[in-house]
């Protein structure tokens, strides 16, 4: 048995991106002992590489956008599916977390008498985005992060949670390894807030990180909470697309926001040809009303290039498929023709410099090749709404990895938002219960050696060891091909039948060497919880018979009313089998229902 | 795909050696991805950092063919084909293995510069600034913190002795971003002449000269928080001097 060591704590953040360094700024106001943990560097998270902005009906450029049409905008981007209460605190608050980011020291770009400018983004009524240029996520991050290092919070780098550790019902704290020296860590806490973020790694095409492998998806199902909505998976429609090895890397959503179309090999700006009915009163039907909307917003309908990203994905997956991709089997993005080199290189700097530096292209004179790379996921820990505790006692979830917030598919913009408004809500929630406890709850000795065992088994396996990069390769191959933007149940069956496959071989994945930073151990060590979410995700996608925002079945191509009407539930059963079930959605007081039923 | 060479330092604290690693590289492929390629196939714990891979992030700095530079932004066309590459730490820093060094210095200086604390705001709670006077404190905030600065600046690249008393150009910069921010209120030139040493830096402009985000660190950072620290601390005839010449 290896020694490990072992700190007490009343609140431990896993995750240190938006959601996690905002909660444990709160917590730690709130008087807990806080604990940061994440797997990389610190300011090195997800969140620092999130461009186009942070949504918020602060007014500053459309003076009639408020919370209710926020909340609105949210609620129908993601079909409806949303924990209604969510999107309205998340709508209501969403303003005063920006304004705290400036009282911390952001720096967002400025309107012409000196208030916080906003951008428009695909879905938002309004221009709503607070922004940075091209560069939002760094700005958030490093803000919250320099406030972070002033309020007495510990925080553990490059160190990985494997497990969840519970006392009876409630959890008890947490068990991970130093990636440095590989040596066992182990917490003992009231409460574990959990904003690991995302699971883009399952797929082949993305714009995620190595990080983006579901660890806290499935710290939280091993340990008994809920999973809701693991179907609907966002698939960016703007990812670079060449070469291949940048394929997946995402071109933010600004492009369009600022002026940018899309157009197919024929010339044709083919949105115009995929407005939905649900969209039609809101969306410019011809390319004059479109062109007149950039210059008179008030008088003209919004461009269809700016639709929900599930629809523009969609779309672009149907010109490419029918024939009229680009040449790197894309479609076109072009914002040259509108728009100045100038303005372009001052409103997008990264978008140039990364297509300058990695692609040889120059957007301010050519059009960029884009297409579909999978970006988000809107399922995650099922959470109530006030408090964004789990259904596990003392287990938190927020950003990312929590569901509900963002329904059946998430807007532009929504995201950062979200991790300011929940992140802090958790770490509220997380201080005010480890407040309520009276004594620390016990660490499971038993529980504890299993998991330090299991960590350590990638190097028992010897030469008849799998290599784990293949696994995952073959994985991410998998859920591209038979679970992506388009799906049929013989496919996902095809899928489950797969990923059972890789969780068997996973259990002999194995390393060489030592347990000094080794990321091939870490790997076999991530690859439990990318298989987990990904069997979540593929069963989850069976199991809803329709198509809804960022899951759509070409065997159940309409949505349903009924389906619309649940969230479907992924839990472990006693004997560690997943089960699903579905459930129905919370429901929508009749004041809020009301704001659906207005003119629009 | 063309065949080439990378030569890679696999090794930790106790000592280490180049190791050759024979690889296909394809259309288009940074440096990065052809070590993920090595340490997919031929070196399973192949240690390095990186997140983005769009540098945005900063994680992965290294030493390629002898110059800093982020690997998810070195593109391999910039070498002859099947040219040997060789690929090592950065120098500066502790090596912890292979290509992953301890940039706990950088962290351990962050914590010492006082946190921002603005006036109070407008009476309707919130505050203006005008684009142009926020300008350059944005120029300063695209820092990734990819420590490729720190890594290249000879005052501790050459002397380690001197990290206690130096806190390096990266953080000159964040000095710089608060103290030309509209809103900060708090004094820190003491902080940049005593704790931070940049009267260390003798402005040989190698730390402009690689970071990925083009910031003017020696022109726009060093060198005004140097004057303001001259001004106040050693030469008030200089300052007045200054004023008159309209500067
Ligand atoms: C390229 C890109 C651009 C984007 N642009 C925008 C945008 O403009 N606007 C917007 O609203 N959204 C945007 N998004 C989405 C948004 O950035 C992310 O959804 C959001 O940042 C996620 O934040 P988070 O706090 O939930 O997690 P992250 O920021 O991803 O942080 C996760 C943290 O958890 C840690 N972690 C994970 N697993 C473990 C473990 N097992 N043990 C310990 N630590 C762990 C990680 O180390 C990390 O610190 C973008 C996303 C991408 C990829
Ligand atoms: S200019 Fe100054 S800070 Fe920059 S590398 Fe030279 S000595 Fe170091
Ligand atoms: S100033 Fe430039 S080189 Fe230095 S850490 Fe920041 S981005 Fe890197
Ligand atoms: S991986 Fe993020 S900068 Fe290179």
């Amino acid at each position: 048995m290896p020694d490990y060591e072992t700190h007490e704590y009343d609140v431990l953040v896993i995750g240190a991106g938006g959601a996690g360094l905002r909660a444990a700024i709160e917590a730690s106001a709130q008087g807990a002992r806080t604990a940061l943990v994440c797997k990389s560097l610190l300011g090195k998270a997800h969140t620092v590489m999130a461009e186009g902005g942070i949504a918020a009906a602060l007014g500053n450029v459309y003076e009639q956008d408020n919370w209710q049409v926020h909340f609105r905008d949210t609620m129908r981007g993601g079909k409806m599916l949303n924990n209604w209460r969510m999107a309205q605190l998340h709508a209501q608050e969403a303003p005063d977390r920006v304004h705290e980011l400036e009282n911390w020291g952001a720096l967002f770009d400025r309107t012409a008498d000196g208030r916080i400018l906003q951008r428009d983004f695909g879905g938002h009524r309004y221009a709503r985005l607070a922004h940075v240029g091209d560069r939002t996520g760094l700005e958030m991050i490093r803000t919250l992060q320099q406030h972070a290092v002033h309020n007495g919070i510990d925080v553990f780098m490059e160190c990985t949670i494997s497990r969840l550790l519970k006392d009876g019902d409630r959890v008890s704290g947490a068990i991970g390894y130093w990636r440095e020296s590989g040596k066992v860590i182990v917490f003992n806490a009231k409460a574990v807030v959990l904003a690991t973020g995302g699971v883009g790694k399952a797929f082949k095409i993305t714009s995620n990180s190595w990080e983006y492998t579901g660890d806290g998806h499935s710290l939280a199902y091993w340990a008994g909470a809920d999973l809701i909505d693991m179907e609907c998976v966002q698939f960016h429609p703007t990812g670079m697309v060449w070469p291949p090895s940048v394929r997946g890397i995402l071109v933010t959503e600004g492009v369009r926001g600022d002026g940018g179309t899309l157009t197919n090999s024929d010339g044709v700006q083919f949105m115009f040809n995929y407005i939905t009915p649900y969209f039609a009163s809101e969306t410019a039907d011809t390319i004059e009303e479109a062109e007149r909307w950039y210059d008179d917003k008030r008088n003209n309908r919004r461009t269809p290039n700016l639709l929900p990203r599930d629809e523009v994905a969609r779309a672009i997956n149907s010109e490419v498929k029918a024939g009229r991709g680009s040449p790197h089997g894309g479609v076109f993005l072009d914002i040259a023709s509108r728009r100045s080199a100038e303005y372009i290189r001052r409103r997008l700097p990264s978008m140039y410099h990364q297509f300058k530096q990695l692609a040889d292209v120059d957007i301010t004179a050519t059009a960029m090749e884009v297409g579909p790379t999978m970006h988000y996921i809107m399922g995650g820990v099922r959470v109530d709404a006030d408090t964004a505790q789990s259904t596990v006692p003392g287990l938190f979830a927020a950003g990312e990895c929590a569901g509900g917030m963002h329904g059946a598919n998430r807007l532009g913009g929504n995201s950062l938002s979200d991790l300011l408004v929940f992140g802090r809500r958790a770490g509220l929630g997380a201080a005010e219960y480890a407040g309520n406890l009276r004594a620390t709850p016990k660490l499971d000795q038993e529980a504890l050696d299993g998991v330090v065992k299991e960590m350590f088994s990638p190097f028992d396996h010897g030469s008849a060891a799998e290599n784990p990069y293949t696994i995952q390769h073959e994985l991410q191959d998998t859920m591209h091909t038979l679970v992506g933007i388009i799906r049929n149940k013989s496919e996902l069956d095809e899928a489950m039948v797969q990923v059972r496959g890789y969780q068997e071989r996973a259990q002999r994945a194995g390393v060489e060497g030592h347990r000094q930073y080794n990321p091939g151990w870490h790997l076999s060590i991530d690859l439990k919880s990318m298989l987990t979410v990904s069997e979540a995700i593929a069963r989850a996608a069976e199991t809803r018979k329709e198509s809804r925002g960022g899951h759509t079945r070409d065997d159940y191509p309409d949505p349903s009313p009924e389906w619309g009407k649940v969230n479907v539930v992924v839990r472990q059963g006693p004997g560690g089998d997943m089960r699903i079930s579905t459930e129905p959605l919370p429901q929508m007081p009749a004041d809020l229902q009301a704001l659906f039923e207005e003119a629009h | 795909m063309v065949r080439t060479i990378m030569r890679v330092f696999r090794g930790d604290s106790t000592g280490g050696q180049y190791e050759e690693y024979p690889v296909e590289v394809s259309e288009g492929q940074v440096v990065l991805d052809v070590i993920h390629t090595v340490q997919a196939e031929q070196a399973l714990d192949l240690a390095v950092r990186w997140n983005c891979k769009a540098g945005k992030c900063g994680s992965c700095s290294a030493e390629v063919n002898g110059k800093p530079r982020l690997m998810c932004m070195t593109r391999m066309n910039l070498f002859e084909p099947g040219a040997t590459i060789t690929v090592a730490p950065m120098k500066t820093f502790p090596l912890i293995r292979d290509l992953v060094t301890d940039v706990s210095f950088n962290y351990e200086v962050a914590k010492t510069i006082p946190a921002f604390k603005p006036r109070p705001p407008e009476a309707d709670g919130t505050y203006r600034m005008m684009q142009e006077d926020i300008d350059r404190g944005q120029e300063f905030r695209k820092c990734i913190e990819c420590f490729l600065c720190q890594n290249v600046c000879h005052v501790i690249r050459d002397h380690p002795e001197n990290k206690p008393n130096f806190a390096g150009p990266r953080f000159f910069v964040r000095l710089a971003e608060l103290d030309m921010h509209p809103l900060d209120t708090v004094d820190r030139l003491e902080l940049a002449r005593k704790d931070a040493g940049i009267g260390y830096c003798n402005i040989t402009k190698c730390c402009t000269e690689v970071c990925p985000e083009d910031i003017h660190i020696t022109d726009n950072a060093i060198i005004p928080l140097k004057e303001r620290v001259a001004d106040r601390y050693y030469d008030p005839l200089r300052w007045i001097g200054r004023k008159l010449k309209g500067k």
